[in-house]
């Protein structure tokens, strides 16, 4: 049943539609004059806000997929991947477009001299190539061991993220921190999973071999 | 010199308006604030008498023009909906829409301002009192945040210099100290402001002299809504607006340079002086453009202004100081 639903090609296209959702929401607001006193500021955090909540998704999927025991869910990875690569672009696109107004030494000297803006253009410029190489084409051509490689960049990534958010805000740092323990949890998770897989397969290894190798011989 | 009438103020012209508050709120204030609004309107001598309320900006009656009222002043001014439902007020949340939806039910009748330390009279002012004391004028200033926004606000006042000639500073007085209320039970977000409680700010005896700096005890032509420092706080527009302490209960004239909320929390970040300087940023960001808020959706930021355009009536103030220093 739960199978069934995740493989359907119309659990794909609700789960697409309730990502744009945060979008659409926004324009909405934004024809009903609902962006508050300050629009840019309000456009720049919902996107900043969707980017990191997209980011802590995807880093959800596989350690969920192994503990509820449902390998369909990597079906939207990629999906939710890309989405925190768009939201990005949102982000990114209002602060160049309405906070900065295309005033490109300004911004060049901020991303240099602004730390919190050096960190979160870091994290930009690393999920570039990993949209880019999100396909199957690009699985193929780079091979699935460097390709999966590559892609552990999502990590630093979602760390830069949060330390972006947590270098930016004034003195209350209760939202950053959340984002923080999300993601310390997923990767914390990730740490736990690798530790345990090093130490069973090492001795698993072997008596896999001898057990084919008896096989063979036999 | 105008001299004001006793009863000048009335606050028989009350209107309350869904502008203060969520559409939600507002009927909820309505209905806890009905019958005290009643009491004033009828029974005026009656108000001394009734319990604590929550505040609900009244009309102020009789307002003086001055040099920065309406018909002297060009700039545009920010829709009240804008100004007042987008500002910081720490103990009531720290998102710029948080005060004005947690601070409703803040009670601000009665309260007392205590004016202390070096001074040859120490008092204490009863609201009454604070309006009464001199005649209440309407001042357009621009309002710099020191995160990149502004303002332009009509606040309603009087140069803060008339209160401290009634107290009468001693030669030993050489700053002002302002401490805003605090109190854990009405503003229950305070643990999360991430600032040391309560809020304190300071100004040179000169700086608080300048008759720019205004005792503020209204905006848009009523008295302040609680989310933006009711009943009584500081402007001083040439500083960025944390310089503004807003609800005071204290007033401390002293010999040394006070300690500053903003200060204590991040020191290279914030200085003493907090002028609105263009040239020197925040550690953080740019300061040399702002967003004005209530434009349109592609607005361009505008240049900030040395001192924020105050410069003819405050430069002299702080001649030969390094300003990059003293930020």
């Amino acid at each position: 049943m739960i199978k069934a639903i995740l493989t359907s090609k119309w659990t794909k296209v609700l789960v697409f539609a309730l990502c744009l959702a945060p979008l659409a929401i926004l324009i909405w607001r934004g024809f009903h004059n609902e962006l508050g006193a300050n629009h840019i500021e309000f456009i720049t955090h919902a996107t900043g806000d969707w980017t990191l909540r997209f980011l802590v998704l995807t880093l959800a999927i596989t350690p969920l997929r192994k503990i509820l025991r449902q390998p369909q869910l990597i079906r939207f990875r990629r999906m939710l991947g890309l989405f925190a690569f768009f939201y990005v672009c949102l982000h990114f696109a209002t602060w160049i477009g309405l906070d900065k107004f295309f005033d490109w030494p300004e911004m060049w000297k901020d991303v240099q001299k602004r730390r919190f803006i050096t960190v979160g253009f870091a994290g930009f410029l690393l999920l570039i190539p990993l949209a880019i190489t999100s396909t199957a084409g690009w699985i193929r051509r780079l091979g699935g061991k460097r390709w999966q490689l590559l892609h552990r960049a999502v990590y630093l990534t979602a760390i830069l993220g949060v330390i972006h958010y947590y270098w930016l805000v004034k003195s209350d740092v209760t939202k950053p921190l959340q984002y923080a323990w999300m993601l310390g949890i997923l990767l914390a998770w990730r740490a736990g999973d690798w530790l345990y897989s090093r130490w069973t397969r090492p001795a698993a290894r072997p008596i896999q071999r001898k057990t084919s190798t008896s096989a063979e011989t036999a | 010199m105008v001299i004001r009438k006793k009863g000048d103020l009335s606050y028989s012209d009350v209107t309350p308006k869904a502008l203060y508050m969520g559409r939600r709120n507002f009927l909820l204030g309505l209905l806890a604030t009905s019958g005290a609004v009643a009491a004033y309107k009828n029974f005026p001598s009656l108000v001394a008498a009734a319990g604590p309320t929550g505040s609900v900006p009244v009309k102020l009656n009789g307002l003086v023009q001055g040099p920065y009222s309406k018909d002297n002043i060009s700039e545009k001014v920010t829709p009240a909906q804008d100004a007042m439902h987008y500002n910081n007020y720490y103990e009531f949340g720290t998102d710029k829409t948080d005060p004005s939806k947690n601070a409703n039910s803040f009670v601000t009748t009665p309260w007392s301002l205590s004016v202390e330390g070096e001074v040859k009279k120490p008092r204490t002012f009863t609201m009454d009192e604070l309006l009464k004391l001199a005649p209440l004028e309407e001042r357009i200033y621009r309002h710099r945040c020191v995160e990149a926004w502004s303002i332009v606000v009509p606040w309603v006042g009087y140069s803060f210099s008339a209160l401290a000639k009634l107290v009468e500073p001693t030669p030993s007085a050489k700053y002002v100290a302002f401490q805003s209320y605090f109190e854990k039970k009405q503003m229950p977000l305070w643990r999360e402001a991430g600032i040391e409680l309560p809020y304190v700010e300071g100004l040179r005896l000169d700086e608080a002299m300048n008759p720019l700096t205004l005792l503020c005890t209204g905006m848009y032509g009523e008295t302040l809504p609680n989310q933006d420092g009711a009943p009584v706080r500081m402007v001083i527009p040439w500083k960025y607006g944390f310089k503004s302490a807003k609800s005071i209960v204290k007033i401390r004239f002293v010999k040394d340079q006070p300690p500053t909320t903003w200060n204590i929390t991040n020191a290279n970040e914030y200085g003493f002086y907090s002028n609105v300087n263009p040239n020197v940023d925040h550690p953080r960001w740019s300061q040399a453009k702002e967003h004005r808020l209530g434009g349109g959706f592609f607005d361009r930021p505008i240049p900030t202004l040395m001192f924020n355009g105050y410069g003819d009536q405050v430069a002299s103030m702080y001649a030969g100081m390094d300003l990059r220093k003293n930020f």
